[in-house]
């Protein structure tokens, strides 16, 4: 008793200010904070003013109607790859393939939202064309990671490696259907990129004449089922059970494989999700670039936000309005966008590295080293 | 010339070995426990001092302040004579104090001599590691502490694992040895081993200090004893020789410990588990079990006894449907259990407190509460439809918490701050309160203090009272003679005998039947000499 009390003492601080300091948002707060100020160091040393760029930024981010529905429109995909990445991690697996999940789910959103009306030969009614059309990338992006996970259940093959490698698959062959069957046959089109989906796929905007659409609204829906899935369903304990400890969890009666399968189904199904929204919401097509680097974001996302829903939400709106902000931040500096991405580099960083931000503010750290993933052998 | 110039001017201390150790009025606080208060310890040239105090009674934070892990709040340490204060592991070594962990801090990839050389400064670049080997070896026959030094960690038994670090501590200079807890990971005849070896240590001078709690062995290997509750000193340096375990057990608990165990006569019921003729593998795919057959009935408790690694972790495996047998089968009133699924034989009232308490009973970082349904969080009224009611679910929690005496501040406290007792009240409150039918218990009282064995014993006996057929698989020859109506042999997977403990406590002559059995000679053998000598 006495040596793990050790830990957690903090000397002389009372107990309140001991239970604050070890609350988990302190972490990422002060990481954020860091990030900011060395991003800012960063910003004076190439000659610009990080006041004034951090000014733009939060005008370009928050400054009006129009900055808060952009902000909402980058925050959307990152809402729903953040999510996927944070179920995985609390069933103990890491998903790396969010990405390729993600493109997959975008290619078959958009495929059923140009050629399926024409394939069938009706036209379809809006609220099914977007179901078919968003539940057709939920699926794409459930079997690309329901694959790995049958590979670790059943073969140990471990779920990172796995993930990458089905990346590269998921993304040449997005490459190919792009630049071949699936490109724009339109005349004057060299881009890479579908046709336009028709316009009954499509997720209709909330305000008229701003981007943000109904699929902002959704991904906080999805987020709220996801924490009620993990914390209110016997699924949910399962999932978080073999995520703490697989053994006991088969010594429980529960089937280990079988939840290593879902957890990673559910968590392709999100990325997919992300994918498919993108697609029937914002760009009405997919083209090649258009989601690059969302499922790597999400990563961040899923561990600033500490794997929690509530907190993969804060980070994904954190995210979309510095990737929003940005722009305008440039516009008014000259500053360019690019520091926007150092500064979240830092702060996964310093999320990840979390010892350096304890040093710094002097928080101790907690009783015990919370287990993300299992190693390369488990 | 010193030496006897010394000796001559006091003949007198020659008798009485000069200290090596002496720790006066330590105090050490942590938040909301009063860890050390005031303790004093002294350690003398050659002698194995034990320290004996039930879990969190302090042993551990004063050997961890004299092996520089923690800093004293108040008190002062002298080592031969000399007042010092360390700051690190590495300023106690300096000073000759090496303290071997209940954990080992090895690398499995690495070979003996490897980790021995680990962190030190020699050699410095070019690691000559054949003159090194030799160097290991030569320290490893001088005090019989038997490892090969090429050999990887991970290839090594926990044994040879802990000799390895004592050859570290031996190999930096150590010449006061700290052991924390050193049998609580070893089998009876690698206890008999390291006891040799620390009596060869202490003829060659060094001293021994023996962290433990159990009063057996305390007794056999220790000069003298310090007995530690809640933080204080009962008995300071008492002499082995001249106490009785009665005695030192209550100054361990404060009370008079019941050894006799409360268990009625009771008349064993129908069958409800029933094991033929099974073979199973162990996870190197080796034979572990060679056609093991037994029986337990319903309302009595059936030990089964054996050197560990016999092979009665994979029959507790197969049993519960953990591991696959390959031959033979496995009843459960009558049906078929084995090679089906945990969940299967859960579902049919089988019950199972495994060995490893926090890698297998219970996910440490999950609450008191989500480890409690761990089996039963798919059935009304914690869950309808697949919905987990929590508010439910700590209901229950609260029932067992108070039920089962488990000592934590709330249900939501994550299981790995618990002590090990309250871990295993945990796991039986778990198990026990879906009213089993079978209960399969492997080692459960491994590792845990007078009071809590006793408390997890008590258990045990209501089960057998309450009509469970109770599988007890033990290391602990005593526990198992004090618990079991009847019990059976295992060696190297099979079984080599049964007996019937008779209800007022098991003969000498029985005893020595089971030791034999133990070592592998089949009952029929014993017997059948002892009928021929007739």
């Amino acid at each position: 008793m006495p040596d793990r009390a050790e830990k957690t003492s903090t000397g002389h601080i009372g107990g309140v200010l001991r239970s604050l300091a070890e609350s988990p948002i302190w972490v990422p707060l002060l990481a954020i904070l860091t990030a900011m100020i060395v991003g800012g160091i960063v910003i004076a040393l190439t000659g610009g003013n990080p006041f004034a760029a951090y000014a733009g930024l939060l005008q370009g981010a928050l400054g009006s109607k129009k900055a808060l529905s952009e902000t909402a429109v980058w925050a959307t995909p990152y809402i729903f790859a953040g999510l996927a990445v944070a179920l995985a991690f609390k069933g103990g697996l890491f998903n790396i393939g969010a990405e390729g999940q993600l493109a997959l789910g975008a290619v078959t959103a958009a495929w059923i939202g140009y050629a399926l009306p024409d394939v069938l030969g009706v036209s379809i009614p809006p609220v099914i064309h977007i179901s078919l059309a968003v539940g057709g990338g939920m699926l794409a992006g459930l079997i690309w990671s329901a694959i790995p996970g049958a590979l670790k259940a059943y073969t140990g093959g471990h779920e990172v490696i796995n993930t990458i490698m089905m990346n590269y698959i998921a993304l040449n062959m997005t490459s190919y259907l792009l630049n071949g069957p699936m490109k724009d046959p339109s005349p004057t089109n060299v881009i890479a990129r579908t046709p336009q989906i028709a316009e009954s796929a499509r997720i209709p905007p909330i305000f008229p004449g701003l981007r943000v659409h109904w699929g902002f609204v959704l991904a906080l829906v999805v987020a709220f089922i996801t924490w009620w899935l993990l914390w209110k369903t016997t699924l949910g304990f399962e999932i978080r059970t073999v995520g703490a400890n697989p053994d006991a969890a088969r010594y429980a009666g529960i089937s280990v494989k079988r939840i290593i399968i879902l957890t990673m189904a559910f968590s392709g199904l999100l990325a997919g999700l992300a994918g498919a929204i993108e697609v029937t919401g914002l760009n009405y097509r997919h083209e090649l670039g258009f989601s690059i680097g969302y499922g790597f974001d999400a990563i961040a996302i899923a561990l600033l936000g500490k794997t929690h829903p509530l907190g993969v939400v804060l980070a994904a709106l954190l995210f979309g309005a510095m990737r929003n902000g940005a722009t305008r931040m440039q516009f008014l500096t000259q500053i360019p966008v690019d520091v926007i991405s150092v500064i979240q580099a830092l702060i996964l960083l310093f999320v990840a590295a979390d010892a350096i931000i304890r040093y710094i503010y002097r928080i101790k750290a907690p009783a015990e080293r919370v287990v993300l993933t299992r190693g390369w052998g488990g | 010339m010193d030496a006897s110039q010394s000796s001559a001017a006091s003949p007198r201390i020659s008798a009485e070995p000069p200290l090596v150790v002496e720790m006066r009025g330590i105090v050490k606080r942590f938040p909301g426990v009063l860890a050390n208060d005031h303790v004093d310890f002294e350690l003398r040239r050659g002698e194995i001092h034990a320290l004996l105090g039930e879990n969190g009674a302090g042993k551990s934070t004063l050997m961890n302040i004299l092996s520089g892990l923690y800093r004293p709040d108040a008190g002062t340490i002298r080592v031969k004579g000399q007042a010092v204060s360390f700051s690190s592991p590495r300023d106690a070594i300096r000073a000759g104090i090496g303290m071997v962990h209940q954990h080992f801090m090895l690398v499995p990839s690495q070979t003996v001599t490897e980790n021995i050389l680990l962190g030190l400064d020699e050699p410095r670049f070019r690691l000559r590691l054949s003159e090194y080997d030799r160097v290991v070896a030569d320290l490893s026959e001088r005090f019989g502490l038997k490892v090969d030094p090429r050999a990887k960690v991970w290839q090594l038994s926990v044994g040879e694992q802990q000799r390895v670090e004592i050859l570290k501590m031996l190999y930096r200079g150590a010449d006061i040895l700290i052991m924390d807890e050193p049998t609580a990971v070893l089998a009876p005849q690698e206890i008999e081993e390291l006891f040799r070896t620390l009596r060869s240590m202490i003829r060659e001078g060094k001293s021994v200090i023996f962290i433990s709690h159990k009063l057996q062995e305390v007794m056999e290997i220790a000069d003298r004893i310090t007995v530690l509750r809640r933080g204080r000193v009962t008995a300071a340096g008492l002499n082995a020789k001249q106490t009785t375990r009665q005695e030192l057990a209550r100054m361990m608990v404060g009370r008079e410990v019941i050894f006799r165990l409360d268990k009625k006569p009771r008349e064993a019921g129908e069958v409800v588990l029933q094991v033929e003729d099974l073979y199973a593998e162990n996870d190197k795919g080796l034979p572990a079990l060679r056609g093991v057959s037994l029986i337990v009935r319903s309302g009595e408790i059936v030990g089964l006894a054996g050197v560990a690694g016999n092979g009665q972790r994979e029959l507790a495996q197969v049993i519960t449907g953990l591991r696959k047998c390959t031959a033979g089968r496995v009843l459960l009133h009558g049906e078929v259990v084995s090679n089906r699924s945990p969940r299967f034989s859960i579902q049919r009232g089988m019950a199972h407190i495994p060995e490893d308490r926090a890698a297998v009973g219970t996910a440490p970082n999950l609450s008191v509460t989500d480890n409690v349904i761990m089996k039963r969080y798919r059935q009304p009224p914690i869950a309808r439809r697949g919905m987990l009611d929590m508010a439910e679910a700590t209901r229950f929690a609260e029932r067992l918490k108070e039920a089962y005496e488990i000592m934590v501040p709330s249900v939501e406290t994550p299981v790995r701050l618990l002590s090990g007792g309250n871990l295993q009240r945990v796991i039986l409150a778990r198990e026990i309160s879906g009213r089993p039918a079978m209960l399969v218990a492997v080692q459960p009282t491994r590792g845990l203090d007078v009071g809590a064995i006793e408390g997890i014993q008590r258990l045990l006996l209501e089960q057998r009272q309450a009509g469970a057929a109770v599988l007890l698989i033990s290391e602990e020859l005593e526990e198992l003679l004090s618990l079991s109506d009847r019990l059976y042999v295992i060696y190297e997977g099979r079984i080599m005998g049964e007996v019937r403990i008779p209800d007022k406590g098991a003969s000498e002559d029985l005893v020595e039947k089971i030791g034999l059995m133990m070592t592998g000679t089949p009952l029929e053998q014993i017997e059948g000499k002892g009928a021929t000598r007739e």
